[in-house]
């Protein structure tokens, strides 16, 4: 833990994996969870493909103007999440849904966020899953790429500033990694070395282009760090165990004041990059099928199943308890409104926190607005 | 009272201020041990240590990204770019992170970043040192843009500007550090301990945001104007004999429109004057304010001297310079117009 990025530079070449192909734990990276947080990690990955579903198809019902599926993806957000503190600060991509669901953010504060409704933590102001939740440590995503990531940087040299224990983390996609803000966030944080663990998410695709236009066929995106001096660990991001059991390390490291780490999780993105993308125009449908390290959630079952700890009956029972907690999520989310069922957001919160307090032009913006609305502010 | 200039000025004012308020950090390239280029935070790694006053490396991007982490983690940040003309790298940060983080979050999250940056031609510093980028901040929603013309509001703004939960962009216009310049650049510089408002308080005080001052009072015609053209606006009033009343705007952004409308209602001409480009500069906001609060009080069309909208050239800067001759006759066309 203590060993410089230059000794421990082939974690950046090799694939840490814990579960094998027998889905058997295995090697010096089993992390030796209990059966208690192995089935809440399945929970929690079951819960958060049952939301993505849900969600998927309320887009294609019009009922929300776009989502994004972090299909594929989830072992990533529930293992990472499972492994830090709930006072660590999580600066978030916009395919890590499963943070908010493992922190317990409710399911119907996320759902009217998508909403645009009467509950909307952005009172209308973002698209949606750009969701934020300050109670329970997680930042709000921009929509921009890679800007968060020198964001968690500045917030873990705010800990260390400050004296604090409390660790930042962020996550970017593989092509995200070409940003300037990316680089950015590497040198701050090898110049000053805060408790902080930068994320690649390197789910192959970034929309239509693969992960070599962003420079992954050349070296490893956790290679990226290595000519800072920052470790860099490269993780089988469907191998749930491997991610907690990297989590947990760069986590301690990070911790004791060893500074920053910089993962990448190999997986896959099982979905389209969005509502709004068609993948057929430009991948092969069977890819997923193919991929080397399969289903994250598959593979967590299989393991758990060999363990003896879960059957294929109580799989099916957990997936229908997930739906309908969903279900009535759902159903009470529409009950604070829609985009075209009411009730509505007063089109005067449109002028609201763009400061502190509401300056003088604004409120004769408001004022003009409502008045040719017929509405009174 | 004390004599300072515009440096010692917003150095006092980072002083008290960090001495007054813990989470205060200031970052920036070469803010720490060496004190900046200009000298502003000259010393307060001394006092306040390494973790308070930041080295940072050579990305404006980096710095002002990280300061807004800091200041989502309870710090209050004052980052320095080192020259206006170096802060484009970090324009996303500001425009699509810091200028909208309470809006886009509903209010709650926010960093209350100040940004501190010199401005401005009239140094030889061509075309990477010279520019007056303060237009393009002003019209984005979500943060306040300073710029003040003299070291009394440079302290009490900053300090303002450092203790408002908005983020501010602080423009401070280097060609008047050490003292008031006329625009003449072939008469010798002054120090600032010969102009009134050198006379800056030692102690804590501050000058609000969004307030204008009234530097001349006049009745023949209102010259709107901020930063070094205030010095060059009194200058070519004199000049031409005219009796002038000079609006220093100090706050941009939120503009003071009142006081405005109620010195244009009393002149019925005007004239705003600026050092960056004209074309979409800020003085067009300005005209298109005063035409439409002012309309029927107005005697002349309003008239508008900046600099040619070219980038700011080395070898010829005093012909790109808005300097007294250019002022005054403007001063002289608003006044023989109608």
């Amino acid at each position: 833990m203590e060993e410089p990025a230059k000794n421990i530079e082939d974690l950046s070449r090799t694939l840490v994996r814990v579960l094998d192909d027998d889905h058997e734990a295995k090697g010096p990276w089993d992390p030796s969870l209990d059966k208690g947080i192995l089935l809440k990690a399945l929970r929690y990955m079951v819960l958060t493909r049952a939301y993505d579903d849900r969600m998927q198809r309320v887009q294609r019902q019009g009922k929300i103007s776009f989502y994004i599926q972090s299909l594929g993806e989830e072992a990533i957000s529930i293992g990472q999440g499972l492994a830090l503190e709930p006072g660590d600060m999580l600066f978030p991509s916009y395919r890590n849904q499963g943070l908010f669901i493992l922190r317990g953010t409710e399911l119907v504060d996320l759902m009217c966020q998508c909403l645009s409704n009467t509950g909307d933590m952005c009172k209308g102001r973002q698209m949606p899953i750009m969701y934020q939740d300050p109670a329970r440590n997680i930042f709000s995503i921009s929509g921009n790429l890679a800007t968060q990531f020198p964001q968690a940087v500045g917030w873990a040299m705010g800990s260390a500033i400050k004296g604090e224990k409390h660790i930042a983390a962020s996550w970017v996609g593989d092509g995200s990694t070409a940003e300037a803000d990316f680089h950015y966030a590497l040198t701050f944080a090898a110049v000053y070395q805060p408790p902080v663990i930068l994320n690649v998410v390197n789910n192959q695709w970034a929309i239509s282009s693969f992960q070599g236009f962003a420079g992954g066929e050349r070296r490893s995106f956790a290679a990226r760090g290595l000519g800072l001096g920052i470790p860099g660990i490269r993780v089988d991001g469907n191998d749930l165990l491997a991610i907690y059991a990297a989590t947990r390390w760069a986590a301690e490291r990070a911790r004791s004041g060893h500074g920053p780490t910089l993962i990448e999780h190999v997986t896959y993105r099982g979905g389209a990059h969005s509502t709004s993308d068609d993948p057929s125009r430009y991948r092969p449908k069977d890819e997923w099928a193919a991929f080397p390290l399969g289903d994250p959630m598959d593979r967590l079952v299989q393991h758990l199943v060999k363990l003896g700890y879960w059957t294929d009956q109580e799989h099916t029972a957990l997936e229908a308890e997930m739906k309908t907690v969903v279900d009535d999520a759902w159903k009470e989310a529409v009950s604070f409104g829609t985009m075209t069922e009411p009730p509505f957001l007063g089109a005067d919160l449109m002028f609201e926190d763009v400061f502190k307090e509401m300056p003088d032009h604004l409120k004769k913006q408001r004022d003009e607005l409502m008045e040719l609305s017929g509405e009174t502010s | 009272m004390s004599q300072m200039n515009m440096i010692q000025a917003i150095n006092s004012a980072h002083d008290l201020i960090m001495e007054k308020d813990p989470t205060v950090v200031v970052l920036g390239e070469d803010v720490g041990y060496f004190g900046g280029v200009f000298r502003c935070t000259d010393g307060l790694q001394k006092k306040y240590g390494e973790h308070r006053v930041i080295d940072a490396p050579i990305a404006e991007g980096g710095i002002i990204g990280t300061a807004i982490g800091m200041g989502v983690n309870g710090l209050r940040p004052v980052a320095e770019i080192q020259f206006a003309d170096y802060i484009y790298p970090g324009f996303d940060q500001i425009v699509s992170e810091l200028a909208r983080l309470r809006y886009r979050s509903g209010g709650e999250f926010f960093s209350p970043v100040t940004i501190r940056t010199p401005c401005g031609g009239g140094i030889r510093g061509g075309q990477t040192h010279s520019q007056s980028p303060e237009g393009i901040f002003a019209h984005i929603s979500g943060i306040k843009t300073v710029m003040p013309s003299n070291p009394y509001d440079a302290k009490g703004l900053l300090i303002s500007a450092i203790e408002s939960d908005d983020p501010v962009v602080f423009f401070e216009p280097k060609r008047i550090y050490n003292g008031p310049f006329d625009g003449d650049p072939d008469k010798p510089g002054v120090s600032w301990s010969s102009h009134p408002m050198g006379e800056v308080p030692e102690d804590y005080f501050n000058v609000p945001l969004g307030k204008a001052a009234v530097v001349e009072e006049g009745d023949e015609l209102t010259i709107i104007c901020y930063g070094t053209i205030v010095h060059v606006a009194q200058a070519a009033a004199r000049l031409t004999g005219v009796r002038a009343e000079i609006i220093d705007l100090r706050t941009l952004f939120p503009l003071d429109v009142d006081t405005l409308i109620k010195s244009v209602e009393k002149t019925g001409r005007c004239l705003v004057a600026h050092e960056a480009t004209r074309f979409c500069g800020y003085g067009a906001e300005l005209v298109s304010t005063v035409q439409q609060e002012c309309f029927w009080h107005l005697e002349a069309p309003i008239e508008r001297v900046a600099g040619w909208d070219t980038p700011y050239p080395h070898a010829f800067e005093w012909k790109y310079f808005p300097g007294q001759k250019r002022v005054a006759a403007g001063i002289r066309k608003v006044m023989e117009a109608g």
